[in-house]
């Protein structure tokens, strides 16, 4: 993976443009001390990393505001941090660039129960934001399982996702509005406590936009009540076909279960070694989890074990209580920690349409053998959302290379197919290259074009999301008038 | 001109030489009047997939929704954000296509709970102003590959690009549904209730309010939809849980009747009356005050009072009356003359109306995808 060249001019700027934010910032938020920035050098895709010229950690929309509309004077590339948990290194900085971190902001501005929303500053986490209003009996639904640490900025901008979508959506479906401020420092309102847009739905167009079109200081989200239960149950099968079969039944029976999530025999493996939840030695397992009253959650649990039955499990189990329940998502919750015991892994994050589950998943099992490496997959079956956990030793020269590889290969199995190559995760840098595989010229052409219009100057997070050679005019027109 | 393929319509585009009116079934008539030659989606039709155990279909712009829904209802499912049928409000004849919902981002009473059309879209397939072909998003529930700019064709009313393909989520239809009903609440005390009832974790799929009710008492409309026992479980308990509000009658509808809220979608209260008829887009607890200040001559809560449906006179400027508030009006019915005369959406801040210019200038450069119907 290739990042632009830093500008050498900025660089050797970087005094004259670290005593011009301290003028805007109290002292604290402008870090600028080489010790100091490298704690900023990568987000959780450990593998790259580079120092920025700064950090800066505004406080407010205004101090954002000054800050942006500094570096688009100076023409300094800025990249936007939230919780810095990204997983395709969307908070990757450049040497060149200021990371402008929303770290400090995380004030409840306002809840409102009689609306059912919450307003937020981004820097708040998104499990905190459900700590805010869950003494009240109301939740805010998107969950991905970095919760605990990853701030509300960073799930706008790529757009998170979570476990429990199939039934509340993703973030997009629950973000009424922003704060936001443009690269030239310009502050706007977009959306608000009421539904839908005015004119051009410029909200939709803002998340998953990777940090690229502005920087959001304050969110509008929807918050929910609570259910009133919820319960898992789990089923274990002979092969990935029948449980694939089982998830496409149970669906189109007519239940909308909150969760369906799928783990193939080397990840029930390795879960059960790392965990001991309890589960069963088979090909594939379905935890399904439904809400409601008791005597819902009894109705719908007794349809999918019926539909369950005809496909011959060679294990079906209800949790009988709470601790029962903890027990059956012990093992997928750990899914990725016990990977990280065995080995290093990569984990890919392609969605798929459900229907291909099969063949996806037998073709999967033949690239991995083609290239040597083992692949565990865990994954949201009810939407298709995949993650293939490729394992691999980055301290054996090659490995990683290889690894990435074959998550290529895989990434491009699942457009194939008809399905994409992120699901949750966002491109970044980590499959920006991969974009044309999914994407025609005239397809990015059209993205770039929005870029175009928000950040005419190509400055904010310039070097994600689209492949180098293709946004690379764009990128360099700046460099070329000065 | 009506073109058959996307090939063919890309070349009309590419080779405009003035403005094109962009049409679907012509049963919605939103928007500023534009004028040019008209360029139809209609022939393009057909439901290109459908999987209803991935919950998907993938159509064509012009295909009737009649036809989606007659297909999703064989499997038990349906769209879930409810498209108005704007033909009785409009006093409009046409077949509406799901190409025009889309554009119009049309989402009835379900929007609250399940979504609006946007949050339904999966994937789209547009010819933009220059004649390219471009392609947004795909077929599969979770996508987060690049910029969603299936959001923001979704009610972009054919001004940044001509939908030629849709793919949809769709959702399995419910077993059976109720519909508690309140007699005689003001407004304030319906907005209170809806609140009350939005805040439950009973799932409530509908909150509507209509003052003049279908016999001139006020009705306010609660739906529960779901399995049979479910529902009947949790409209009993939110009958009990709304008792400071009245008793309320609960009225039982099996899966495909669509009971009262077909009228509410509709809004068939303001069918056979006169004037311009505003879509209001609040925040609910707002609704009451709003509402009072349109000084309308009929309104319509739906949302839990976060949509105000108000019938004013025609040529009212309905945001001169009502004054600076948080959220949107729309003109949906209204002639030429006032429709020319008055901002039919609701004027942008400056810097966002830039962006959105910005935008136009961009996908249409020309401007020949109906120039002006958003200005």
């Amino acid at each position: 993976m290739q990042m632009p060249d830093p500008d050498a001019v900025l660089i050797g700027r970087k005094a004259d443009i670290v005593s011009k934010l301290e003028r805007l910032l109290p002292a604290d938020a402008v870090i600028s001390d080489i010790a100091e920035t490298r704690a900023y050098e990568c987000d959780a895709l450990t593998a790259y990393r580079c120092p920025p010229l700064a950090v800066v950690l505004p406080g407010s929309t205004e101090e954002v505001a000054a800050v942006l509309r500094l570096c688009h004077a100076e023409g300094v590339p800025v990249v936007p941090r939230g919780a810095g948990t990204s997983l395709a290194g969307g908070a990757l900085p450049t040497a060149d660039s200021v990371i402008l971190g929303v770290a400090r902001m995380t004030e409840v501005l306002e809840t409102d129960y009689n609306n059912r929303v919450i307003r937020v500053e981004t820097g708040r986490t998104n499990l905190s934001v459900t700590g805010a209003v869950e003494e009240d009996g109301f939740f805010y639904a998107p969950d991905p399982s970095s919760q605990l640490a990853c701030a509300i900025a960073g799930n706008i901008a790529m757009n998170s996702g979570g476990a429990h979508c199939l039934k509340y959506g993703v973030t997009t479906n629950n973000l009424l509005g922003v704060t936001m401020v443009t690269m030239d420092g310009t502050v706007l309102e977009l959306g608000g406590a009421h539904l839908d847009a005015a004119g051009y739905d410029l909200l939709g167009l803002v998340c998953g936009s990777e940090g690229q079109l502005g920087i959001v200081t304050e969110a509008t989200l929807r918050i929910l009540p609570k259910p009133e239960g919820a319960r898992p149950v789990l089923m274990g099968f002979s092969s990935n076909e029948v449980a694939g079969a089982c998830v496409s039944d149970i669906i189109k029976a007519g239940v909308l279960p909150v969760a369906i999530e799928f783990m193939d025999r080397p990840c029930i493996r390795a879960c059960e070694a790392f965990a001991k939840a309890g589960y069963p030695d088979c090909e594939a397992l379905l935890i399904v989890e439904v809400e409601g009253s008791d005597a819902e959650i009894d109705h719908q649990l007794g349809l999918i074990k019926q539909i369950a039955r005809g496909h011959d499990p060679v294990e079906l189990r209800e949790a009988a209580d709470a601790d029962e329940a903890g027990r059956i998502w012990l093992g997928r919750k750990s899914a990725f920690g016990a990977m990280g015991q065995i080995n290093d892994y990569i984990c890919l994050d392609g969605t798929i349409p459900v229907s291909e589950l099969p063949r996806v998943l037998t073709r999967i099992g033949s690239l991995a053998a083609e290239y040597g490496l083992e692949v565990a997959n865990v994954f949201h079956a009810g939407d298709g959302n995949m993650h293939p956990l490729i394992l691999f030793n980055a301290n054996t020269p090659g490995e990683l290379e290889k690894a990435e590889g074959l998550g290529a290969d895989i990434l491009r199995l699942c457009v194939e197919v008809g399905g994409c190559l992120t699901g949750e995760h966002g491109v970044g840098v980590e499959k920006r290259d991969l974009m044309a595989d999914q994407y025609a010229p005239a397809d990015l052409e059209a993205q770039m074009a929005v870029k175009d219009v928000f950040d005419p100057a190509w400055l904010l997070n310039p070097a994600k999301v689209f492949p180098l050679q293709v946004s690379e005019a764009r990128r360099t027109a700046r460099l070329a008038a000065e | 001109m009506r073109p058959t393929s996307e090939e063919e319509l890309s070349a009309l585009v590419a080779e405009a030489s003035g403005p094109l009116v962009i049409r679907g079934g012509g049963t919605r008539g939103i928007g500023r009047p534009v004028t040019g030659e008209v360029l139809e989606t209609g022939a393009l039709t057909g439901i290109a997939l459908y999987e209803p155990g991935a919950l998907t279909l993938v159509a064509k712009a012009g295909t009737p929704v009649a036809e989606i829904e007659a297909a999703l209802s064989a499997e038990g499912q349906r769209l879930a954000f409810e498209p108005i049928d704007c033909r009785g409000l409009l006093g409009r004849e046409g077949t509406p296509t799901i190409g025009g919902v889309v554009a119009a981002n049309a989402s009835g009473p379900r929007r609250i709970q399940a979504g609006a059309c946007r949050d339904h879209m999966l994937g789209v397939r547009f010819v933009d102003g220059t004649g390219a072909v471009v392609k947004n998003g795909g077929r599969v529930m979770k996508n987060v590959t690049g910029y969603d700019l299936v959001k923001l064709m979704a009610g972009s009313h054919g001004t940044l690009g001509v939908l030629t393909e849709v793919a949809l989520k769709v959702l399995p239809a419910p077993e059976m549904s109720a519909t508690l009903s309140f007699a005689g609440l003001s407004t304030e005390r319906a907005v209170a209730a809806m609140s009350a009832a939005l805040g439950s974790p009973f799932e409530v799929t509908g909150a509507a309010h209509l003052p003049d009710g279908s016999d001139g008492t006020a009705e306010t409309l609660l739906r529960i939809e779901g399995f049979d026992d479910s529902v009947a479980y949790r409209a009993e308990r939110l009958r009990a849980l709304l008792e400071a509000f009245g008793t309320a009658r609960i009225d039982r509808h099996e899966g495909r009747e669509a009971g009262p809220w077909a009228a509410v979608r509709d809004v068939a209260a303001f069918h056979d009356a006169p004037g311009d008829v505003w879509r209001i887009s609040v925040k609910p607890s707002d609704a009451p005050a709003i509402a009072r200040a349109a000084d309308a001559e009929g309104l319509v809560f739906d949302w839990g009072g976060g949509l105000i449906w108000a019938r004013v006179p025609a040529g009212t400027d309905l945001r001169a009356r009502i004054g600076p508030f948080a959220g949107h009006a729309t003109l949906m019915r209204g002639d030429e003359a006032t429709r020319a005369a008055l901002p039919v959406f609701q004027p942008e801040p400056a810097p966002v109306a830039a962006l959105s210019d910005g935008l136009r200038q961009r996908f249409d450069p020309r401007g020949v995808l109906n120039p002006g119907l958003m200005a």
